[in-house]
């Protein structure tokens, strides 16, 4: 255990970084290129602070505490570097808040908002990329990219993949797959990780575009519905629709990262190929009710109401069980299902019509 | 290899040097030395056949590292310790110092269970300061002096492997490498077991990547590690945490071709030159508006009207000196009023400037200081890493601003938030780089703000440098009318009869500066305003 | 799985086989290669260059149907060079002996012929392995899919036990599991000779027990799995099927033998969400939810159970599945009450008193997080790592077996070894997958993976569309040439149903595990015209 003045205040600590100490103590330190599941890496200076006997401001999210350091989180010295540096980085920013998917779920806006950088005093060169729609999934804004490689060290550190990475130098240093390529044409897995660490709005999922913004989302977590890792996922809802996937890095599974498919493997849901209403062979139906009834949009089927269609199943099954015994009837479960729908369909099987002959594609 | 067997060769390829008489080895652009410089780095340069270790030995090469080896590492720390000698990278850390850190970083942490070394020595031979090439002249000159000083140094802080960082453009320094490091192997000078000592030591080269900032120590390691190089934030100090997260100590190629000499000769032999601080001897490049430009070395404390007037011969045509550029990039000009201040480490900083690597370029009237911060400015701006925003966009901003004081385009508010970039830059940057590269900015707006607020209130550059900021005029009554301007005028819009004062026909006027040059009188002066044709057209 | 996920990353080295982690698995393989870049030891065994073989230590490419010669060569070399875990072998273990003698036979030399393996890097992989500890095996069904998977599975067993690799952190046998729910699937007892909690139904006990808890006589007699049902439809012994949530149409093996025998059914009911392939061949098929629109459990490869819980609304009419369920079984009761549950947790509450596994199990207390099984009580944490200390059964044991070549062996006739598998974009049939349209973008559609050298002898270039035939259908696909793969193998999967390639699988049953042979079929391959 070591003491040190945080602000003026003596607190004790085991060791880490001044962020972690000061955030355990109820201090804030603002942060841009820090992120709880990626190695610290002191770029972007937001967090600055000043530790006495240091010529430099420091920042907090590298530095170490030591015994009797004596620090200063949001003294006027720190605040005027801190604001200093949004001011810079608004300067090369597109201020496009207004339609930016992003926006009232950024750091960069919130620090804006937080330090009144109303304007920026550097009038100066911009950089100008076109939008990046070429990829899939993927949708990349480089205006609004504030280089704070996150995004690079999500793909290096969290996925080993190192699909992207700074190309350039200084002002005109840019995430980049190799060569400036398409993600499509890199070795990226489309795992989306890049995105879901990215602080603004220059990484973004493509297809929820304009469907709605942080405040307006609710988030249910559940369990992706792919392979048997099963990573926990929140499902972003408005208006009843699953308009996105994002990472849940509070799960024990999977810790916030997903892959292709459970974070953008959810458009199915809302496809207008979802079965909406029980159907029948039309043949069936004609036998049962003497009627032609409303054809489905398949050949072969009629649409049906649910009493008629279990009435009918339950009817079959039985008929089939009475007239060949119990081993006559197979029933497929689903490695798909819930272990209660699971749980229920096997009790049917042995309960109801007597019969072990339940499976499903468990070898697969 | 014993001591015994190098002394033989020590004799032996002495006697035959003797027969062949003096002959100096060829080296690039490093003179005999003159008056006034002591050479112990250089002091095997042009001496010796650079290709032939033994040619070394026979000027005591590798004596001191058999010496250090039957010293213990705590003997050597202490002997370079007292001596006094620091980083001569830039930083001027003490060098023996950081072998402690890193010695003692190692003794705390276990050992590596998979055989991978447990601590690096590394050589930064990067000099990418432009301008600078006293590492080259060291390295094509006498590779042996860096290699015995990286073995003697990899034998106090505990490492078993280095690696020397040798800049790209630096293809003679890596050949002479490639030949030296084979031959140290031949005889046991590095390997197993050296001098029988139980010291196990190898060099391996690596080549560098190119940029400016891949001399920073961190990102040198990362560039090692086969990453792009950019610095980290310090702490972790590499002695503590460096190359593959191990213990190691970055230092450079004048630092390290020191040591040896200080082992032989002894810590108070190297204490005995410099000031109170910075002791031996350092060396400068010396470019710019001086007589006699090149390599030398001098002691610590010179001053630098020794340097430009005793040394270099004074300044160029005669004309009147106006500032130094230290340091390279990130250091700073000082004006005349520094010319009898002693340099070293602490002066120089104190002067708002830089020992730097030891580029030092001298600057006359005709050297226009605003101009001067642009053109450095370009330079670091260009080499910033992009990793932090006050370096990567501040540096930007700084050049525009700069650059719009050179093309008349300034504003008073311009100046204001030129002070407020460089404040801040300094304050907020990651590495020294971007700390340092507002140097040149902040001391020539310290030092010569009159030309600042020429440019900007009176759209005027004294010292006509920036096109479109001024023009010429001859003085009637200094004009003999020798008409040399006349001739060298492109334009031909110079007008006078012979022995008749001459005259510029402003409206036709370019504002080349050919006359200016031409005029061996002092007749032409530069004065504010543009002529129609020197304006400059809009960006 | 005997291990968890998390514990992974305390691996010093990882044995992967059969399983192209990066792609099927794609977060255990992410962290594997996390460990393996700080470290760890990697070793592959695969028929093709998997994205991990670019990182691992050594890649062993097997043919296809020998991994058991490798798995036992591998323990022979272990045994001969005396790298085993000696005392993990004479304190917890049984069988070590009679293994000892079979795997005599095996020396890198035969396992050689077989595997087409050098022998060097038989005994350098063996010597990784047995260098590092604890280290992990992970398999998936490049194991188990084959006519000897069941087999395989114990050499597995024998490899890890045989260095201590078993109940110790960063040890352990991974199988993972290919879909969402098959563990909990089977926990349920969805197979046809266990009730939940795996309770034998031949085992008099335990059906006393289910016997008692539903108020019924229950059937002694096992019953059948897939492929049998298939067979016995096709035979006309099976009458009637009920299928819930699966595509057996695209996803069995030998597809043309699968459709007749859904053909010659009285009734099909089938419950899903879209109109797959086999509720095409349906009588009724009754709309249920998709993952979203449950609430409820699944249970993941290492044994978590954790909760699903319902985000939106389901479509028009689209039902809950646990409803259409109980809704059926009602009326087969004659009792509707019998078969009215509050909810999925009421469900849940049922089935863990009757499954010890998940005795400890309800949906109040995943609220917090999931649970891994065996949780015997309400109180008790879960279980993180199995075997510590102690075997379920007492002492770890050694099963002798031998290697059994693949039922369908190449032939002048069909001269190639088709292996399928999956792919990262997309899953299973593609019912899901395919509704996504940048996953389509990514992966439009099947090509088949075939060596350079096979292709040119066959005139194929890459892009080209090629005919490949096995004894039991044909199917077209795009090829790609690929050094990925071992020349005489192709590799397709069985995404896409316009490439159906379970028309050309083989249905052999490995005789206990009753899996098919989806990793082996002899095939032809031509360009088509
Ligand atoms: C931008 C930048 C460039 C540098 N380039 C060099 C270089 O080329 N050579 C060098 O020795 N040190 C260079 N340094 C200093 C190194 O970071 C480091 O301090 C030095 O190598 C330590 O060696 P020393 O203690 O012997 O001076 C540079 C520093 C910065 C910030
Ligand atoms: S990235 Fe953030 S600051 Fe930039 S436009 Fe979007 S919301 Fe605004
Ligand atoms: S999607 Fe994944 S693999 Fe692709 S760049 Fe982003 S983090 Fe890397
Ligand atoms: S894309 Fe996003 S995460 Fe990546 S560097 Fe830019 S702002 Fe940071
Ligand atoms: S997100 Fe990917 S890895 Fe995780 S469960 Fe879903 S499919 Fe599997
Ligand atoms: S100060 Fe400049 S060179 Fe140094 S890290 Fe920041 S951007 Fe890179
Ligand atoms: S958060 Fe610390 S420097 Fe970016």
């Amino acid at each position: 255990m070591m003491t040190l003045t945080i602000n003026g205040k003596r607190t004790e600590a085991s060791g880490g970084a001044i962020l972690d100490v000061a955030k355990a103590n109820g201090i804030r330190i603002p942060t841009l290129c820090h992120h709880p599941a990626l190695a610290p890496q002191g770029a972007c200076r937001l967090c600055l602070v000043e530790v006495k006997g240091m010529r430099a401001l420091q920042p907090a999210c590298t530095f170490p505490v030591t015994e009797g350091m004596e620090v200063q989180t949001d003294s006027p010295k720190v605040r005027a570097a801190r604001k200093f540096v949004l001011e810079l980085l608004l300067s090369d920013h597109p201020q496009d808040c207004m339609t930016c998917e992003m926006c009232g779920n950024c750091a960069l806006q919130d620090l804006i908002y937080e330090y009144g950088v109303k304007e920026t005093p550097f009038a100066g060169d911009r950089h100008l990329y076109p939008l990046d729609d070429r990829d899939p999934f993927i949708l990349r804004d480089m205006e609004k990219c504030i280089r704070c490689r996150r995004c690079i060290r999500a793909c290096d550190e969290i996925q080993a993949v190192n699909a992207i990475t700074m190309i350039n130098r200084g002002f005109r240093s840019k995430v980049a797959a190799a060569f400036d390529t398409r993600l499509q044409d890199s070795n990226c897995v489309f795992c989306g990780q890049c995105i879901s660490v990215c602080p603004t709005g220059a990484l973004t999922e493509k297809d929820s575009h304009g469907l709605g913004r942080a405040w307006q989302i609710e988030k249910v977590t559940t369990i992706c519905p792919y392979c048997g890792v099963g990573c926990t996922l929140d499902l972003n809802l408005r208006d009843g629709r699953v308009i996105k996937a994002t990472s849940n890095w509070n799960d024990s599974v999977n810790r916030g990262v997903l892959c292709v498919k459970g974070r953008f493997g959810w458009q199915f849901l809302h496809n207008p190929d979802r079965l909406t209403r029980p159907l029948m062979r039309s043949s069936l139906w004609r036998e049962i009710s003497g009627t032609e009834g409303t054809p489905a949009k398949y050949d072969g089927f009629v649409e049906t109401d649910w009493e008629t269609a279990l009435d009918t199943v339950a009817d079959k099954l039985s008929a089939a069980r009475t007239a060949y015994g119990p081993d006559a009837v197979g029933i497929l479960a689903s490695a798909k299902c819930t272990n209660e729908e699971n749980y229920l369909v096997q009790k049917l099987a042995r309960r109801e019509i007597g019969t072990n002959n339940v499976d499903h594609c468990a070898r697969l | 290899m014993t001591i015994e067997e190098l002394e033989r060769i020590r004799v032996e390829v002495n006697q035959e040097l003797a027969a062949r008489g003096e002959q100096a080895m060829p080296n690039g652009e490093l003179k005999p030395p003159r008056p006034g410089e002591v050479r112990v780095v250089l002091r095997n340069c042009g001496q010796i056949n650079p290709e032939r270790i033994e040619e070394y030995i026979a000027r005591d090469g590798y004596f001191a590292l058999c010496k250090a080896l039957n010293m213990t590492p705590e003997q050597v720390i202490d002997e370079v310790k007292s001596s006094g000698l620091r980083g001569r990278g830039g930083a001027g850390f003490p060098a023996g110092q950081k072998w402690l850190f890193a010695r003692q970083a190692l003794a705390a942490r276990p050992a590596p269970a998979d055989g991978a070394p447990a601590a690096y020595l590394i050589c930064n031979g990067d000099e990418g300061d432009p301008g600078a090439f006293m590492d080259r002249a060291v390295l094509e000159g006498d590779p042996h002096s860096v290699l015995e000083g990286m073995a003697i140094a990899a034998y106090a802080m505990g490492a078993t492997q280095s690696y020397i960082y040798v800049r790209a453009e630096y293809p003679v320094a890596v050949e002479h490498l490639q030949t030296a490091i084979p031959q140290a192997r031949q005889l046991g000078l590095l390997g197993k077991n050296i001098f029988g000592k139980g010291f196990d030591f190898d060099v391996d080269i690596r080549i560098g990547a190119g940029a400016f900032v891949c001399g920073e120590e961190t990102a040198l390691i990362d560039s090692i590690e086969g990453r792009r190089g950019e610095p980290r934030p310090r702490p972790p100090f590499p002695a503590v945490s460096g190359l593959w997260g191990k213990p190691t100590s970055v230092n450079n190629v004048e630092t390290l071709a020191n040591v040896p000499q200080i082992l032989l000769k002894g810590a108070d032999w190297f204490a005995g030159m410099g000031t109170e601080k910075s002791k031996g001897t350092k060396t400068f490049a010396i470019a710019g508006k001086v007589k006699n430009t090149g390599l030398i070395e001098v002691p610590m404390g010179i001053t630098l009207r020794e340097i430009i007037y005793d040394i270099g011969g004074g300044i160029l045509n005669d004309k009147q000196f106006k500032a130094a550029q230290t340091g390279g990039p990130l250091g700073g000009c000082l004006p005349a009023k520094y010319l009898d201040t002693p340099i070293d480490f602490e002066s120089l900083v104190a002067a708002g400037s830089l020992m730097g690597s030891g580029g030092l370029i001298v600057l006359d009237e005709n050297d226009c200081m605003v101009d001067v911060a642009r053109f450095f400015m370009d330079f670091t701006q260009d080499e910033s890493c992009g990793k932090c925003p006050p370096c990567s966009l501040g540096t930007r901003r700084l050049l525009e601003i700069l650059t719009r004081l050179t093309r008349a385009e300034g504003t008073e508010k311009d100046m204001q938030t030129l002070e407020y970039l460089t404040e801040n830059i300094s304050m907020a940057s990651l590495c020294a780089l971007g700390q340092g590269s507002v140097n040149p900015v902040v001391t020539t707006m310290r030092h010569f703000r009159e030309e600042y607020e020429a440019h900007v209130l009176d759209k005027f550059c004294p010292s006509g440098v920036c096109k479109g900021m001024f023009h010429y005029e001859i003085i009637a009554d200094t004009c003999n009318g020798c008409g040399a301007c006349r001739l060298k005028c492109p334009d031909k819009v110079i007008k006078g009869a012979k022995k008749e004062p001459h005259e510029i026909d402003l409206a036709n006027c370019i504002v080349c500066g050919d006359c200016y040059k031409a005029c061996k009188f002092a007749a032409i002066a530069i004065r504010p305003g543009p002529t129609p044709r020197s304006r400059l057209p809009n960006l | 799985m005997t291990n968890s996920i998390d514990d992974l990353a305390k691996a010093k080295a990882f044995f992967v086989i059969g399983s192209n982690t990066t792609e099927q698995h794609p977060i255990i393989g992410a962290g594997m290669k996390r460990a393996v870049r700080k470290g760890a030891t990697l070793i592959v065994a695969d028929p093709r260059r998997i994205e991990l073989a670019r990182m691992a230590a050594i890649h062993l490419m097997h043919r296809p149907g020998s991994d058991i010669a490798l798995l036992n060569g591998l323990c022979h070399v272990i045994i001969r060079e005396d790298l085993h875990d000696k005392e993990f072998v004479a304190n917890r273990t049984e069988g070590f002996e009679e293994m000892k003698a079979l795997l005599e036979g095996y020396t890198p030399a035969r396992v050689e012929e077989i595997t087409g393996i050098p022998a060097a890097d038989i005994q350098k992989a063996a010597r990784l392995y047995a260098a590092s500890r604890p280290a992990a095996i992970l398999y998936s069904m490049g194991i188990t899919q084959h006519a000897s998977g069941h087999a395989a599975v114990m050499a597995v067993a024998n490899l890890a036990m045989l260095c201590g690799n078993i109940g110790v952190e960063g040890g352990g046998v991974y199988p993972l599991r290919g879909q969402n729910n098959v563990q909990g699937a089977c926990d349920m007892g969805c197979l046809p000779a266990v009730f939940p909690g795996y309770q034998q139904v031949a085992n008099p006990e335990a059906r006393i027990k289910f016997e008692k808890a539903w108020g019924v006589s229950l059937s002694d007699k096992p019953g059948l799995t897939v492929v049998e049902m298939m067979n016995a439809a096709h035979a006309g012994k099976l009458k009637a099927m009920y299928v819930m949530g699966e595509n057996p149409l695209v996803t069995d093996p030998d597809l043309q033998h699968v459709e007749a025998g859904l053909k010659r059914l009285d009734f099909l009911a089938v419950q899903d969400i879209f109109f797959t392939e086999t509720a095409a061949l349906a009588d009724v098929i009754l709309p249920g939810n998709a993952f979203a629109e449950k609430q409820g459990t699944f249970t993941n490869t290492e044994r978590r159970v954790q909760l699903v819980r319902r985000a939106v609304e389901p479509p028009g009419e689209a039902g809950s599945d646990w409803q259409i369920i109980s809704a059926i079984a009602g009326r087969l009761a004659g009792d509707k009450a019998s078969w009215e549950y509050d909810s999925p947790a009421a469900i849940m509450a049922e089935a863990a008193a009757l499954t010890p596994q998940y005795a400890g199990i309800s949906h109040e207390r995943l609220e917090k997080g999931g649970i891994q099984w065996p949780c015997p009580s309400p109180d008790h944490p879960g279980t993180k790592i199995l075997h510590v200390g102690q075997f379920s059964r007492g002492l770890g044991k050694f099963s002798a077996v031998e290697h059994i070549p693949p039922v369908e062996q190449t032939d002048a006739e069909y001269p190639l070894i088709l292996t399928t598998g999956r792919r990262l974009q997309h899953y299973h049939s593609g019912s899901m997958t395919h509704r996504v349209a940048g996953l389509n973008t990514l992966l439009p559609e099947e090509r088949m993976e075939i060596h350079p050298a096979d292709a040119s002898s066959l005139g194929l270039a890459d892009g080209d569309m090629a005919l490949i035939e096995s004894r039991r259908g044909q199917v077209k696909s795009r090829v790609q040439l690929t050094e990925r793969i071992k020349p005489g193998v192709v590799f397709m999967t069985f995404h896409f149903p316009e490439t159906a390639v379970n028309l050309l699988t083989i249905a052999a049953l490995d005789p206990v595990a009753k899996i098919p042979e989806y990793k082996v079929a002899a095939v032809r391959v031509k360009r088509a015209e």
